[in-house]
């Protein structure tokens, strides 16, 4: 087998998984802890992949796309959680499923009515724009590299962030047991708004990241939120550290498939998931549960 | 969830009526739209079964409707809809057994994402592999209609009038059949699931079996409405299986009502009509779709059928 050329989907598929578990991270924590299912999660990826667009656009610098991604973000994902969530919470489940099923058409909507319904590419920062060799005679996309840097220093922090702060450890309470939130006399409504604005701003961030790696065009957001709901399958219940190792193994199945197996591979990650429901249907990472 | 009374009934059967006498005095066009409308809701009632019935939300429904479609397609061209309609049964009835008897290893939000990408894989293979005859769609020769030999040939200038017919024969026959069958003990033991599922599994039901057998029925009957939907357009496409299909569905059952049996029929008139009224204002087709849903489930939460509290027994 040729070893770079492994070594290369080895690493896109990383890459791919990484920024999956951006995006399922944001779902698996809404949900665990707000019992509330956001299908418009992957519309905020989207979201944030035309933000990428239109400020490169404008300003020619894709890193200041980045900060306006997880600010705007976070602000929106407050106004979101504020405006309309907050109040589906208790609701039943077909409401909540309506509700943001609703949002992507409103969302995807907005976008044709603003931005049309092209294909764009967007550049890769000139800074980034080269290749470093990773072996004499392989060499990598650094962007491809800067974004798998960037998306592990998001993890760190987020689980450093998760176990070190007293936030952190409420959000935590509060996904494993919602109803401890009340009992250890925490404001519910505070984490309720800090975790969907979090959540928000890492799927528009990685969408803004992603935005150089392919084109941006619209429903993108459909295949990586089904891709995401497989990943938090497969990972398991409202953990974030079953979406990390789920992302990244959903990454890796689907891209080193579509390298090697290119009849199949559209099928290999739900063959997946099909096999972890038969052998361990709460999930390959879940926690033990009492 | 409630079936209709001896007045709810009734009123049904004079709706059903009405919609038959359609061709006297409706054009083609309007004729061609009843029956999108009668397809949406036998669609809609098929997936009535798992929302109101077992209470469970499923977002891969579309699939089966889609392959139930795509069986007229994969079956030789022109044979007799007494073959083609038992086939789109039977093999949206394999694949729903497939999906079902994996999803159903998980509960609630999780059943739905489960749903959601089967339905999707679903959907690729007639989007992406040969099998489907390609991403745009294929058009198709709509089976002969003949049984037992007896063959009956349409003239083109009636065939709007003839598929209305069908249809409306065909979802009058199965909102019967789930009357009937919501009557049995199956259905009862379905509505004590939705009511509370450790329960009926304490009184010695096997749950699972029955929330299985009840997807795969409405597994089938979603076929019944992909199949009609291809005969009367003489047309398939993996659109049809996309999950996007599936949520209209489960809007249709929103707007009729969860509550009731009859609400998806009532949900399905609604929004095809609103469908058809908006085209009048605006070309977004999605922003009407979008504003309606928000309308309904902030201020609507039971539906039309809730409205009229005399339909309820």
């Amino acid at each position: 087998m040729d070893l770079s050329g492994l070594l290369a989907q080895l690493l896109n598929g990383m890459q791919y998984g990484l920024l999956l578990f951006l995006i399922s991270s944001g779902l698996t924590l809404i949900f665990g802890v707000m019992g509330v299912i956001n299908l418009a999660h992957g519309s905020l990826f989207m979201i944030g992949a035309y933000a990428a667009f239109v400020i490169t656009g404008w300003t020619g610098a894709l890193w200041l796309a980045l900060p306006a991604a997880l600010i705007g973000g976070a602000l929106f994902g407050a106004l979101l959680e504020r405006g309309l969530f907050r109040h589906f919470y208790r609701r039943e489940h077909l409401d909540q499923v309506l509700l943001t099923f609703a949002l992507i058409l409103l969302f995807e909507e907005a976008r044709s009515a603003l931005l049309g319904n092209d294909f764009h590419s967007v550049q890769v920062p000139a800074l980034l724009d080269f290749s470093v060799p990773v072996t004499p005679d392989f060499a990598y996309s650094a962007y491809r590299l800067a974004v798998l840097g960037a998306c592990v220093l998001v993890a760190l922090l987020m689980f450093l962030g998760l176990e070190r702060t007293r936030l952190g450890s409420a959000v935590r309470a509060a996904a494993e047991k919602p109803e401890m939130v009340e009992l250890l006399g925490l404001d519910a409504r505070r984490i309720h708004m800090a975790v969907f604005a979090l959540g928000t701003a890492l799927a528009m961030l990685a969408g803004a990241l992603a935005a150089p790696l392919q084109s941006v065009y619209p429903n993108m957001g459909d295949g990586f939120l089904i891709i995401s709901f497989v990943v938090v399958v497969v990972g398991g219940v409202g953990s974030v550290a079953g979406a990390f190792w789920g992302a990244l193994l959903i990454g890796l199945v689907d891209t080193l498939g579509k390298a090697y197996l290119p009849e199949v591979a559209g099928l290999a990650v739900y063959v997946l998931m099909a096999a972890v429901l038969l052998w361990r249907p709460s999930g390959l990472f879940a926690p033990a549960r009492g | 969830m409630l079936v209709a009374g001896r007045r709810g009934s009734l009123l049904l059967a004079l709706a059903a009526l009405l919609v038959a006498a359609l061709p006297l005095f409706a054009s083609n066009y309007h004729l061609q739209l009843a029956s999108t409308a009668l397809v949406a809701a036998m669609f809609a009632l098929s997936l009535q079964l798992v929302v109101g019935g077992a209470g469970m939300v499923s977002l891969g429904h579309a699939a089966f409707f889609g392959i139930g479609a795509y069986a007229i397609h994969l079956l030789p061209a022109g044979i007799s809809i007494a073959l083609t309609l038992p086939a789109a049964m039977a093999l949206a009835a394999i694949a729903a057994l497939a999906v079902g008897a994996l999803s159903l290893r998980t509960r609630g939000f999780f059943f739905l994402m489960t749903t959601l990408a089967f339905g999707q894989m679903l959907f690729f293979v007639f989007h992406d592999t040969p099998l489907g005859g390609g991403k745009d769609g294929v058009f198709i020769t709509r089976p002969a209609l003949e049984l037992f030999g007896l063959a009956w040939e349409i003239p083109r200038r009636q065939r709007a009038a003839a598929m209305l017919w069908i249809n409306l024969g065909l979802l009058a026959a199965m909102y019967v059949g789930l009357a009937l069958l919501m009557r049995t003990l199956f259905g009862r033991a379905l509505l004590g699931i939705r009511g509370n599922e450790d329960r009926m599994r304490a009184l010695g039901y096997d749950t699972r079996t029955v929330k299985l057998a009840a997807f795969v029925l409405a597994g089938a009957l979603a076929g019944v409405a992909g199949h009609c939907q291809a005969m009367t357009e003489a047309f398939v496409t993996p659109e049809m299986l996309a999950w996007h299909h599936g949520a209209e569905a489960l809007l249709m059952i929103l707007l009729g009502g969860l509550g009731a049996l009859h609400g998806p029929i009532l949900g399905a008139f609604a929004y095809v009509g609103l469908g058809e009224a908006s085209t009048l204002i605006t070309e977004r087709q999605r922003l009407v779709e979008g504003l309606v849903i928000l309308a309904v489930v902030l201020a609507l939460p039971r539906g039309l059928a809730g409205i009229g509290r005399g339909w309820r027994r």
